[in-house]
C-alpha cells in the first residue's frame, strides 16, 4: 500500500464530486490506479483517450507510482 | 514563439503585431469562435478549463516542432479559459514566414496539434439547460 494524491479535471472532477483526494492504494502503476478509480467513480472514458501526469509532468500510463506522488487524471481533451 | 492560456479577451490586432518581421512576406492567422450549435444541439455558451502549466508546456513543444518542420519566422497561440459567449474568440493562432506555404502549413499544424494534445476541456451549455463535456464518455 502506498499513499498518493489523485487530482481530477473537467468531467472527471465533476463525476467524482471533488478535485483532489488522498488515497491508499495497491496499484503499482498509473494505469492500475485509473482502473481502480474508474470503477469507484464511474469514469467511462477509455484510458487510451485520456492522459495522466505525475507531479505535473505528462507521462505514460505504465509509469510506476511512488509514495507521495500527485497523480493528475485528464479526460479526453477538447481545445479549440 | 509563445503559447499562452488566458482568461482575458484575445485581441487579434495586438497579437498580430507581435508577428511582424522585416523578412516576413506572409502572415496566416486562425481564430476559433464559439458557435451556436454542436452535433445537432443548440449551444448557448461554452466553458473552457485547462491545466495551464502543463498546457503551456505542451504548447511550447508544439511551437518548437513547428519551428523545426517549417520555414517560419514567428508563431503564437493563445487559448481562452472560463465562460465564453457565442461569437467569442476561443483560440487564436498566428504565424509569419517569408512565404505563404510555410505560414499556412505551420498554422494548421499548431491548431490541429493543440486540439489533439493540449490539456484543455470544453463544456457545452445547451439551450435545454443541460451541459456536456465535449469528447468525453464520462457523464456527470
Amino acid at each position: 500500500m502506498i499513499e498518493i494524491t489523485a487530482r481530477y479535471f473537467a468531467a472527471f472532477r465533476e463525476r467524482a464530486g471533488r478535485d483532489t483526494e488522498r488515497l491508499s492504494t495497491t496499484a503499482r502503476t498509473a494505469a492500475e490506479l485509473y482502473g481502480e478509480l474508474a470503477r469507484r467513480h464511474g469514469f467511462a472514458d477509455s484510458m487510451t483517450r485520456c492522459k495522466v501526469a505525475v507531479n505535473d509532468e505528462l507521462t505514460d500510463w505504465d509509469v510506476v507510482l511512488t509514495a507521495g506522488d500527485e497523480v493528475l487524471f485528464f479526460p479526453p481533451v477538447a481545445g479549440g | 514563439m509563445s503559447f499562452k492560456i488566458t482568461s482575458a479577451v484575445i485581441d487579434p490586432e495586438t497579437r498580430k503585431h507581435d508577428l511582424v518581421r522585416e523578412a516576413a512576406g506572409a502572415c496566416v492567422t486562425f481564430e476559433g469562435w464559439v458557435r451556436d450549435h454542436n452535433d445537432g444541439e443548440a449551444v448557448q455558451a461554452l466553458e473552457y478549463e485547462a491545466h495551464a502549466g502543463i498546457a503551456e508546456k505542451e504548447g511550447a513543444k508544439i511551437l518548437a516542432e513547428v519551428r523545426e518542420r517549417f520555414q517560419i519566422l514567428a508563431a503564437y497561440c493563445e487559448h481562452r479559459v472560463g465562460k465564453l459567449a457565442i461569437g467569442d474568440c476561443a483560440v487564436w493562432v498566428g504565424v509569419s514566414a517569408a512565404h505563404r506555404g510555410a505560414a499556412f502549413d505551420a498554422c494548421r499544424y499548431i491548431i490541429d496539434e493543440t486540439k489533439a494534445r493540449v490539456p484543455i476541456w470544453k463544456k457545452e451549455h445547451y439551450a435545454s439547460g443541460a451541459t456536456g463535456w465535449v469528447n468525453c464518455a464520462t457523464k456527470v
